[in-house]
């Protein structure tokens, strides 16, 4: 079967759509101001500025277990700076904006270098704190109003026009969010948007591929912060005046649940969020007075039910229903590779040396309490050779797994990977070695398509930055690695319809699709955690075949298995765990006549 | 600042450490079991104070409203779940659990307000504001349980908005005091301590000691430590992870009241005081990792000292430093720990 046959014959028409929304969405967009009234206008600024804030949240929440409370804060700090520099400074609004960009980006690079570091909550924790402060430190900044706010500030001023008035800034405010959201689509698809994909997917399988959390998420961090100034800064131009309260926690938390209300999975989600929000506010403040009531106490109350409602029933928020409404992504033209054309393991075939162990483990081990899960274990691996580690449930093979793959630190011993010492190595350094790793819980990204799933794999041999991202000046790297991506499912089978999504594959094809996704890491060896579990036995005889082909071109492959007549088929060495230490080593042959190895499988009952 | 200044400070700092030590002891207890940062927890110190103010001048406080709500919408979610499941059998224990229960101190307020001595008044504060927890982790948290500790946070910060604001409609806006303070100072040589730092750091060391033992030596205890160390293991060994979040809820309600009843005197509290003073004791839990109840403790004493000398010095900007020096505080627990790779997959 060739790749021309399964080409979608629609492929010009989703671009035709897509071409056609934007130009409409643009022009309706820009005749806004003229059609409503002056109040309408000035509303959907705000949705606009606070869209901005949310949007960083979007980027962010996206990295996995890293929210910010403190974008209302940082939009607070942008407002106040630039407000300060043209009031009482009377400098330009433009070294306002600067000054507010640089100021924030400090303000976040700090804090996002001294908590990302400890991963999990700790970056959401400071930034509340962090918000509070910042929130009272408005309220001391005596020259600037304190409590009660300053007003005054200059419009501004763009090419000599004076954007004083709501219809007039809308430009610029909406300009802005509209330029924003092409940059963070175009970065979500970029090389960076897939190691942010993959982070969500857990830190385990971001390091697996060389992505480096914690510099991921600093620099979504920043970048998130960064936003917020610019959008506070709209705010203090436009609104003219600033004063704590716009920028308190309640501020902070409504952000965060507008890119919660719009979905995480879209960044026009942002958007709605933002106008829904807004929107809802200012009909609650016109309903209540009516009702007797304080219009802040029940917004409050509605906003905070509204919310947890959302949690509980809607996690995913609309993105779903943007998704849906939204035409398909566009089939990008994937005839890129030629029909006799194969994947090339550079580094595997350049392994010159033949004597010279891939990996060696030197009297590892590793303990958790008094319990030791691995003890004092040692083997060596043959270049290009099949290697089984077996054992009973228990033995330790996971955990040997984890100190290979540099997930976990051993307790004592060394492990070294083509003749360098791997131990205490960052795990994310791995892949570059040529070390690439499956999971035992398939962790793909299931929203995202084949070809992008094998792309992660080659993150690491890519350049493209969040700039060159944002900026798409990524687009021949990107072409280059397709088609790498493309032979790598080749090598799988797998190269008919890339454009898949992953999640909607079978755990056998998910299987092949993490091997591919190794192999496009041009990997010296790759560790295999329990392949054929889960597989039926013509899955497994087309996986073992493929190992086999891989062995053929060069590659080194490590697996833990259970399955016995997988493993003793297939290996030309197997090590033998129980109770976290080796119990013997050899052949399949040998291994099958062990007496010890049968004793630790069927219990002595010869 | 002379010596003496400073001693003063010092014990000021001392006292405001033993009320974040207690705070921190419930956001340790709380996390460990159910891993939620309970950001709202300050919003029941606030509810405590309210309620004994309200009971000294022989109003039904809002509370009692608060209680029958929440206690009305959890059994109608208990026996809807039950029901879905099909066990009838287990609905009488439920309502006398989630309707019955929360219900007898709402009924001893209602008839026994205008009559009770100060201590009555406080077994009731304590008696209305404890069930609260539980009643909040039941209706909200459970059904989002394996939802991520973000999540988690997320939701209870927003709870603080929700609970604030129906303090407001019940409570009103104005700030109280309530009646009670302890005075008086003891000399001992030349140094004079307030009784007030006596009894905060009394109560604080008390609550400490309490749960200490009964971790060490109460089954319920040692199941919800058993729940704390390894959830999924506990379950497999037939401890409720639910039965011990209800509880360990429960017990962070009643150091809550106890907390109120002891500030209530010093400070005046308003309707949404309790996310500051929640903050704030969050900040020290910090250091602990909201996992280490020692460390939470140290943590909390610092910023209590931060507290009292920032208040010297720099007034107006306290409360300012008091939350920046989080920052530190996430170095420190840095420069402390060194970790394999945490792993916690988003949904898709």
């Amino acid at each position: 079967m060739t790749m021309f046959a399964m080409v979608p014959s629609t492929t010009p028409h989703p671009q035709l759509l897509r071409a056609t929304l934007i130009v409409t969405g643009a022009m309706a967009l820009a005749a806004l101001p003229f059609a409503l009234s002056s109040f309408s206008i000035s509303l959907l600024n705000l949705v606009g500025i606070y869209a901005l804030a949310a949007l960083g949240l979007t980027l962010i929440t996206g990295s996995g277990g890293v929210t910010s409370f403190a974008q209302a804060a940082f939009m607070g700090i942008g407002a106040y700076t630039s407000a300060y520099m043209t009031l009482r400074l009377g400098l330009s609004v433009w070294i306002g904006l600067c000054a507010a960009l640089l100021l924030v980006g400090l303000c976040a690079a700090l804090m996002g270098a001294v908590t990302l570091h400890l991963g999990g909550h700790y970056l959401p924790i400071t930034t509340l704190a962090w918000a509070v402060a910042a929130y009272m430190l408005f309220g001391n900044l005596t020259d600037l109003g304190a409590h009660s706010g300053i007003g005054d500030i200059a419009p501004v001023s763009f090419f000599g026009i004076l954007l004083d008035r709501p219809e007039r800034a809308f430009y610029l405010v909406w300009g802005v969010l509209v330029l924003a959201l092409i940059g963070a689509s175009n970065l979500l698809s970029s090389r960076q948007g897939r190691a942010i994909s993959a982070l969500r997917g857990g830190a385990l399988l971001a390091e697996s591929l060389g992505v480096n959390p914690f510099r991921v998420r600093l620099l979504l961090f920043v970048l998130a912060a960064e936003l917020a100034a610019f959008a506070g800064w709209l705010f203090a131009h436009t609104q003219s005046f600033v004063s704590p309260s716009s920028f308190d926690l309640n501020t902070g938390l409504q952000i965060l649940l507008m890119s919660v209300l719009g979905g995480i999975g879209n960044v026009l989600g942002a958007v709605i969020g933002s106008a829904a929000v807004t929107l809802g506010r200012n009909a609650i403040q016109d309903l209540l007075p009516g009702l007797g009531l304080n219009a802040g106490t029940l917004e409050i109350i509605v906003f905070g039910v509204v919310f947890i409602l959302l949690v509980h029933y809607f996690p995913r928020g609309l993105s779903p229903i943007i998704e849906k409404l939204l035409p398909a992504p566009s089939g990008d033209d994937l005839r890129i590779i030629d029909k006799d054309e194969r994947l090339a393991f550079s580094r595997a075939t350049r392994l010159e040396d033949e004597r010279i162990s891939v990996l060696s483990l030197r009297g590892i081990g590793k303990h958790f309490g008094g319990l030791a899960a691995v003890d004092d274990l040692s083997f060596e691996m043959r270049p290009r050779s099949i290697m089984a580690l077996i054992g009973p449930n228990g033995a330790g093979k996971s955990t040997t797994f984890d100190l290979i793959s540099g997930l976990k630190i051993p307790s004592s011993g060394s492990v070294t990977f083509l003749g360098q010492t791997t131990t205490g190595k960052p795990a994310y350094t791995l892949i570059r070695r040529g070390l690439s790793r499956t999971f035992q819980h398939v962790k793909l990204r299931p929203k995202a398509s084949l070809i992008d799933n094998v792309m992660m794999g080659a993150h690491w041999r890519m350049r493209a930055g969040f700039v060159a991202g944002l900026l798409r000046l990524d687009r021949a790297e990107e072409h280059e690695y397709r088609r790498v991506a493309m032979l790598a499912l080749k090598e799988i089978g797998m190269d008919e319809n890339p454009l898949a999504l992953a999640g909607n594959l079978a755990l056998g094809p998910q299987r092949l699709l993490e091997i591919a996704r190794a192999l496009a890491s041009d990997p010296v060896l790759i560790v295999l955690d329990e392949p054929a579990a889960g597989l039926r036995s013509q899955e497994k005889q087309a996986l073992a075949k493929l190992l086999r082909h891989l062995r053929s071109q060069g590659l080194s492959i490590l697996m833990v298995e259970h399955d016995m007549e997988f493993v003793m088929g297939l290996a030309d060495d197997i090590v033998v765990l129980d109770f976290g230490r080796r119990l013997a080593a050899g052949n399949p042959t040998e291994i099958r006549n062990d007496p010890r190895v049968q004793e630790a499988y069927l219990g002595g009952a010869e | 600042m002379d010596l003496q200044i400073a001693a003063i400070l010092f014990q000021d700092g001392i006292a405001n450490g033993a009320i974040y030590t207690m705070l921190a002891l419930g956001f340790v207890l709380i996390f460990t079991t159910t891993r939620i940062i309970f950001a709202s927890y300050g919003d029941l110190i606030a509810l405590s104070v309210l309620t004994l103010h309200a009971l000294q001048s022989g109003r039904l406080p809002g509370t009692a409203v608060l209680v029958v709500m929440l206690a009305i919408l959890v059994t109608a979610a208990e026996a809807w779940s039950l029901v879905r499941l099909g066990e009838f059998r287990k609905l009488p224990r439920a309502v006398s659990t989630w309707l019955i229960l929360p219900l007898l101190p709402v009924a001893a307020c209602f008839f026994l307000r205008h009559e009770l001595p100060y201590a009555g008044q406080i077994a009731l504060t304590v008696a209305l504001v404890m069930p609260i927890a539980p009643l909040l982790y039941r209706l909200v948290f459970q059904p989002i349980e394996r939802a991520s500790t973000l999540t988690l946070l997320i939701v209870a910060l927003v709870l603080h908005y929700v609970i604030a604001g129906f303090t407001l409609l019940t409570f009103g806006a104005e700030g109280v005091r309530t009646a009670g303070s302890v005075t008086g100072q003891v000399d001992i040589s030349s140094i004079s301590i307030g009784i007030q730092v006596i009894v905060f750091v009394l109560v604080a060391t008390s609550l400490a000691t309490g749960l200490a033992l009964f971790f060490s030596f109460t089954v319920s205890g040692k199941a919800l430590r058993a729940t704390a160390y390894n959830s999924e293991g506990a379950r497999l060994v037939g401890i409720s992870t639910r039965g011990s979040a209800v509880f360990a809820f429960l017990l962070a309600g009643a150091i809550a009241a106890i907390i109120g009843i002891l500030i209530g005197p010093t400070i005046t509290i308003y309707y949404d005081s309790g996310l500051m003073i929640g903050l704030k004791g969050f900040v020290g839990a910090v250091l602990g990792g909201f996992v280490s109840y020692p460390l939470a403790a140290l943590g909390s004493v610092l910023v209590g000292l931060v507290e009292a000398y920032a208040s010297f010095s720099a007034s107006s900007y306290k409360e300012i430093i008091v939350f920046l020096s989080i920052i530190p505080i996430v170095l420190l627990r840095w420069i402390g720990a060194r970790h394999d790779v945490e792993d916690e997959e988003e949904p898709a």
